[in-house]
Formats: C-alpha cells, structure tokens, sequence
C-alpha cells in the first residue's frame, strides 16, 4: 500500500511551529536557580515530536538537527546535567534554526545548512562526544539447510498481549507453509488444580527446512527476546549442528558454505527486497517533489493563506444554530404555502425568529476568526529578552488580557506596528540602568502589554516606565526639520502628537533597533488603515503610554444611518461622538468655503456633505439640519446631514476592489431594499478639510 | 471489523497512523494524550493499541500500565511507537507491559506489516 506522505506535510509543519513557539516560550519564563521538571519534559516532549515527524515525513535535516537538540534535553531531564544559562541560550538559537529550516522546506525552498552545522557543532561539544555513527553491524547469518528453534516461554508470557501463534504465523510468512513444523510439547502443564489459565506452560519446537537469515527469525522474537528461552540450531548441509544461543551469537560459526549454496531464487527475492525498498524510496522522495513544486510557486500565499484552528464549541454552536436556521426556514416556507392574511402574526414571529437566528449566526461566525490576543503578544517575550541584551538594559515585560480576543486579520496587521513600539519603548523609553538608578527608580524597567475591549473596540496600551517623551526634544528636532514653526505655543500634549508626523525619528543616531527611518507615522498609518487611532501620553521620568484602538473585525461596521438629499450615506457608529439639531443660519462662513460652528466651548470644523459630494447648492437645503460629531483624527469635526434614519449592522463591501477608490468612502453596503450605501471614512473626511484649516492654524500661530 | 486505538500527541503522525491504518481497513479512534486514550479505552475495547511515549498528561509507558490492570486489556496486544535514541525505553514499557514497539521514523507499509503481527 502506498500512502502520499505529502498531505500530512501541511499538518506537521503547522504542529511543528506551534512546538518551536512552545519550546520558545517555556524556555524563556525558564528560572535556572529553579529548574521545574515538567518544563523541561515540555520542552522536551516539543522537540522529540518534531524529531519524530520530521523523519517519518522525509525531512532528513530537521530530524538530524533535532537529534542532538533532544539528546541535550534528554540528559538534562534524566538529570545527567542540569539546564544552564548558555544551554537556554543554545537552544534558543536551535528554535530559530529550526524554525528558519522549517519555513523554508514549507515554503519549497533549499534551507542554508552551515547554521545547523555550526550549532550541531556546539551541541557535540557539550554533549563531548562526536555524532555516533549508527551503523547497524547486520550479522549474516545463515543456516545452510535450516533452522531449529527451540522456544521455551516464561509463563508471564502472554500477560504483554504477546501470543506464540501469531509468532509461528509470521515465520510461515517469511518460510512458507511447506517449510515449517511447529511441534508442541504439553509436558509442563500443572495438575488442572494449580492451572493459572492466563499463564503459558507450553513450550515448542520448530523446524525450519529452508536456508533463511537467522536475523529475519530473530526479527520475529525481538519482543519476546527476555521472556523466553530461544535457542537457535542450525541446520547445516553436513549432519554438523552449530548451536546459536541468543545473546551469545556469532555469525561466523554458521555461515560456513551456505552462502555459495543458497539458491538462485534468494538472490532474486533479495534483489526483489532491495528493488522494493527503493520504489519505496523513490515513492516517498516523489511525494515530497510533488508537494514542494506547487509550493513554490505560491510560497508567499501560502504563508499567508494558513489556516485556523477554532475550538469545537464554536464550530459546534455554528452547527447548532444552522439547525435552527433551517427550522426557521421550513416553517417559513410552510407558511407561505397558503397564506392568508390571518395568519400575518405567525409570519412576523418566523420573521422576527429568522432575524435572531441571523444575528447569531452572524456572531458566531464572527467568533470563528477572533483570536486571543496571546498570539500576537507570544513573541515579545522572546523580542523583549534579545532586545534587553544588546541594549544592556534589564526589562521586565508584563502582558496583561491575553485573552482578550479579536479578529485574525486585524491581529496579524498590528503585529508588526506593537513590535515597532515595543521597540521603540525599549530604545527611547527605558533609560539605560546607570540612568534609572541616578534617577532613583527601580533598576528593572517595565514594559506593559495591555489588552482590553471597550465598547465596539479592543484597546491594547503599549505602556513602559521610561524616561517619558522628551518635549524639548521632539520640539527642537520638529523645528529643525521644519515641522512646525520656530515659534510656537504648543503644549506638551500637542508636542507629543509630533512623534506620529512623517520624517520625524529623535534617535541621535540611526540605531539597529529602532529608528531605521520607518517612524511613528508608518505606525499610525498600519493603524489608521484598520480603522484604529493611536494616542500618546507621557510624563517626564514616569514613562510613556501608548493607546491604540482597533475595531473588532473588518467585516461589519455598526452603522449610522443617515440622508442627505436622497441619498443614504453610513457613519461608522464608533466614531460618532453626538448628534444634534441645528439651524443653517448657526453655520458661520470663514475663509473661503470653511465653515466652522460654535459648539458649547469649541468652535468645531464643519463639513457639509451635500457640498462634499456635490448634491446641491448649499443654499438649497432646508433650515432645520442634523450635525452628526465625530471624532477625526484627533479632534472633533460636525457633519451636517439632512436627517439621521436607523441603526443598523452593516457589512462592508470594497469599493476599490469593485470600483475604484473615492475619497472620503471607506467603503460601500447594500441595504435591505437592495439599494447601495456609501461608507463615511471620517478620517479622510476630516483630512480633505484639514489642509485649509492647518494653514490657518499656522498663520496664526506664526502671527 | 478489527479496532485499533492511536495514541499520539503529536495531530501529523496521529493523523498519518490513522490515514494509513483506516486505508488497510481498520476501523480507528484516536487520543492525543494517556489520560485521554484511557478515557476512551475504558468505554470500548480495542483489538490493539498503538501508543508513542513521550506525550503529557500521562505518558505511553504509564498508559500501557494503566490499560494492563483492566481486564478487558489484559491480553490486548499493545505497541509503542518509539525512536531508536530510546533505547531502555522499550525495556521499561515491556516491563509496563507492552507487547512490542515499531521504531520510528517509519513507514506505513512498516506500520501495516508490524501491526499484522499482532492481529488476528
């Protein structure tokens, strides 16, 4: 029977990345001073799978590398050695090593070897030993005419599930039927009264009368080998018998003439073996051709295209409320079958109870692609440590509501902007530790991981106990690159905002950590890009927070629905801050077309939608008019519609991917009558008018 | 139709022992851990049992233990799937009672011909 190997492949290697994370991160909480033992069992039982895997699936130099990774653990757990610092060290870079080897088989590309070496190398100097080199000594034994085996079992035999018979059966296997006599013997079978039925007292006799190798026999006792009497004769072509005994066998006695005696029909059944043997070969390298081809090609989309593993409550719960869609529906569909007009109650309630299962159904759905939050935070410790050692800084770093959970693909997109913070923090934040025991605190600096929902958001703070923003700075730096004006009367909190303008890093030199000219903004873009805003807080010498906000998930949107003319236009519900009514003679005309408006304290920013996107003169509206506030980029602007409608869930339709991109529209929906609603983007709503308002701003503060 | 319970931690080679042994006919269950494959061994009886070792929870040596003081098992013939670096391993899961052991890394046709042994 052949069996594709290859579509296991994906599996192990999704597993085998999934232990690489385990080894990594239990070796990272790892105390030396207390080594616990299920830690390293953990650790072990990790690399011992992807050892195992790697050489049933064919990936020779993953299960090689691994070999010696094990070995290490191996001793360390049976507590020949015990686990030191260069050790976690070592085997910190094997899971890099392997995880790189690994992603590149994967990806069907030919993985560097001299890295595996060189650490191959160090594991064999700790382990003061070179490789062994198994070599199997395969004794050639044969029997001349045959073989008598005299097997005399222990009675405890049959208590590991082993049973002669099945023995006997596989060496008529191997021999064939003709060729083989089993003889009985009954003799040391007890009186009935002392008979334990579970114990064996047999004992037999076997007569093989073919010339076969010993150690294909031999093969078929393996297990059995300490739990009886075996001894082998052979049955040599002179009336001489040669005596083997198990354990004290040499294969020269036997071999004598046999070899130039064997028949023809051996030497063709063992060509026959070997062509075997290789087919098998041959079948299994094919396999892995045939996997790696495909997976070159799209290796990218593959990475990307990975799967997710969701916990059997929810896809159970997503059967169960399928089964009551479907209730709903045939009671429905029952319905309609004749319907009158007395019967309206029954449909509203199958309507209403079609809406609920929807809804949940909707949920759960979207509860398939939500992730805790762990897996985007699992590689900081890791980043955080490494990082520490080549700044020379001692951090701590806390993770807080790991378990806090939100959609895949936002995670996988805020990723790289955390590591940028994170980066960030450990480089500019933290002092170095002369620096924070000078400045009386405590000689470990803290970074925080936070995550949280509020609201219709997932809220993750980036938060360290540094030296905080340094305004004098950020503002020196700003005017130098002529960011903002020499003079100025910014507070600090504006000051801050700063670091997120393009072209602005303070670092005094580009260092390897952070500051390789992908600055703030690039992160405040990522974010932006997934609907999230980013806020600064700082305080001198106490540390700074970063606050990101991020919807959910991309697909749906809780929106608001609002008319302007005719058409029907959606705001992110998020985003509004209030709504009020106001007369369009409150509306007062700055320079040009800016309309600004009185609200309370503020004079907030206006933008008239039927102006935006040309609907009407906007003298032609009516007096009374709705201004929805919402929260721009950073500060509140009003937009004035002609009326707010419903509240409703909508889901989101790309408009570039089905027109093209317009600015101001995030996106578009179709609602219930069929008809398409455009997606406010208030963050570029807010932009089209910023540019007047900033020079605005400038000229006056210049003045 | 004959039953055999796979125990293996790791979901690839569960999955590969599961693949290859429902493809010769048998009818397979498979556990990921000790305790789990006790669980199960104690609601149904198999005709043979095919355990790794290292694995959490409780591992293949302990299973084989386990499984031998119930009486159903007693005679069920019992397998560990094991590495060659192991090697007093297999002396210590015979000691637990385990009927034999298949090396690995191996094969599926390795797999389907040493089950055989023990089947039947």
């Amino acid at each position: 029977m052949s069996v594709d190997l290859s579509q296991f492949h994906q599996i192990f290697f999704e597993e085998s990345f999934e232990g690489l994370d385990v080894m990594e991160s239990e070796l990272l909480e790892m105390d030396l001073n207390n080594v616990n033992d299920e830690t390293v069992n953990t650790i072990f039982r990790a690399a011992h799978s992807i050892k195992g895997g790697a050489g049933t699936f064919g990936f020779m130099s993953v299960s090689e590398f691994t070999h010696v990774v094990e070995t290490l653990l191996d001793e360390i757990r049976s507590g020949q050695r015990s686990m030191q610092a260069n050790f976690v060290d070592l085997f910190l870079q094997s899971v890099d090593c392997l995880r790189a080897m690994l992603s590149d088989m994967q990806g069907g590309h030919e993985h560097e070897a001299e890295r595996p070496a060189q650490l191959r190398k160090e594991f064999e100097v700790i382990l003061n030993k070179d490789t062994p080199i198994e070599e199997t000594t395969a004794s050639v034994g044969t029997g001349g005419q045959g073989w008598l085996i005299d097997m005399r079992p222990h009675t405890d035999l049959l208590l590991t599930g082993n049973e002669p018979f099945r023995m006997f059966r596989e060496i008529r296997d191997i021999v064939g039927d003709e060729f083989l006599t089993v003889i009985a013997h009954c003799d040391d079978i007890p009186e009935f009264s002392s008979l334990n039925p579970e114990e064996c007292f047999l004992h037999w006799e076997l007569k093989i009368t073919k010339d076969v190798e010993l150690e294909e026999i031999k093969a078929v006792f393996e297990w059995v080998e300490d739990e009886c009497d075996l001894t082998y004769t052979s049955l040599s072509n002179d009336d001489k018998t040669n005596v083997v005994v198990v354990g004290d066998y040499s294969a020269e006695d036997s071999t004598n003439t046999s070899i130039n005696a064997s028949t023809p029909e051996d030497d063709i059944a063992a060509a026959n073996t070997v062509e075997a043997q290789e087919s098998i070969n041959q079948t299994v390298s094919d396999s892995s051709v045939k996997a790696v081809k495909p997976a070159k090609k799209q290796a990218k989309k593959q990475a990307e295209s990975s799967s997710i593993r969701v916990s059997i409550d929810k896809v159970d719960s997503l059967i169960n409320m399928v089964g009551e869609l479907v209730i709903t529906q045939s009671m429905l569909g029952e319905l309609g079958n004749d319907f009158d007009l007395s019967r309206l109650a029954k449909l509203q309630e199958g309507l209403s109870q079609l809406e609920q299962n929807t809804r949940e159904l909707q949920e759960s759905v979207m509860k398939i692609r939500m992730m805790p939050i762990s897996f985007a935070f699992s590689r900081f410790p890791r980043l955080v440590r490494d990082l520490g050692n080549q700044l020379d800084k001692k951090v701590n770093l806390v993770t807080l509501g790991e378990q806090t959970e939100l959609d895949k693909t936002v995670m996988e997109k805020i990723s790289d902007p955390l590591v940028h913070l994170v980066r960030n923090s450990m480089d500019h934040g933290l002092e170095t530790t002369p620096e924070r025991i000078a400045a009386g605190k405590k000689e470990v600096g803290t970074i925080t991981l936070n995550a949280y929902h509020q609201g219709g958001n997932i809220v993750i703070e980036v938060n360290d106990d540094g030296a905080g923003l340094n305004e004098e700075k950020i503002l020196r730096k700003a005017i130098e690159k002529k960011l903002v004006p020499e003079k100025n009367n910014l507070t600090p909190e504006d000051i801050h905002q700063l670091v997120f303008l393009p072209g602005f890093s303070t670092a005094d030199a580009v260092s390897d950590i952070s500051g390789r000219g992908v600055g703030m903004d690039v992160v405040r873009k990522n974010i932006q890009a997934l609907n999230g805003t980013i806020e600064v807080r700082s305080q001198r010498n106490v540390g700074s927070k970063f606050i990101i906000r991020l919807p959910l998930t991309l697909a749906i949107l809780d929106g608001q629905l609002v008319q302007v003319c005719n058409e029907t236009y959606i705001f992110p519900l998020v985003s509004i801050v209030e709504s009020i009514q106001i007369k369009r003679s409150s509306l007062n005309h700055v320079t040009g077309s800016q309309y600004v408006m009185q609200l309370r304290d503020d004079y907030i920013p206006i933008v008239r939608l039927d102006e935006t996107f040309g609907l009407r003169e906007p003298d032609n509206s009516s007096e009374n008019l709705m201004l929805v506030v919402v929260e721009g980029d950073s500060e509140k602007i009003g937009i004035v519609v002609d009326d707010l409608l419903g509240q409703q869930q909508v889901v989101i339709k790309s408009l570039e991917q089905n027109y093209k991109k317009v600015p101001g529209i995030s996106g578009a929906t179709i609602l219930g009558d069929g008809t398409v609603a455009l997606i406010i983007d208030i963050s570029s709503i807010d932009k089209n008018i910023k540019p007047m308002k900033k020079s605005a701003h400038r000229s006056e503060r210049a003045a | 139709m004959v039953s055999i319970l796979a125990v293996d931690d790791s979901a690839s080679m569960r999955q590969m022992v599961s693949f290859t042994l429902k493809g010769a006919g048998y009818q397979v269950r498979e556990a990921a851990d000790g305790v789990e494959a006790l669980e199960i061994a104690k609601g149904e009886t198999f005709d043979l049992v095919l355990t790794d070792v290292n694995m959490p929870n409780m591992n293949g040596i302990e299973l084989v233990k386990n499984l031998r003081q119930e009486d159903a098992y007693k005679f069920i013939p019992m397998l560990m799937l094991t590495t060659e670096s192991a090697g007093d391993i297999k002396m210590q899961g015979k000691a637990a009672g385990a009927t034999g052991w298949i090396v690995k890394p191996f094969n599926p046709d390795q797999l389907l011909s040493t089950i055989k042994r023990v089947l039947g």
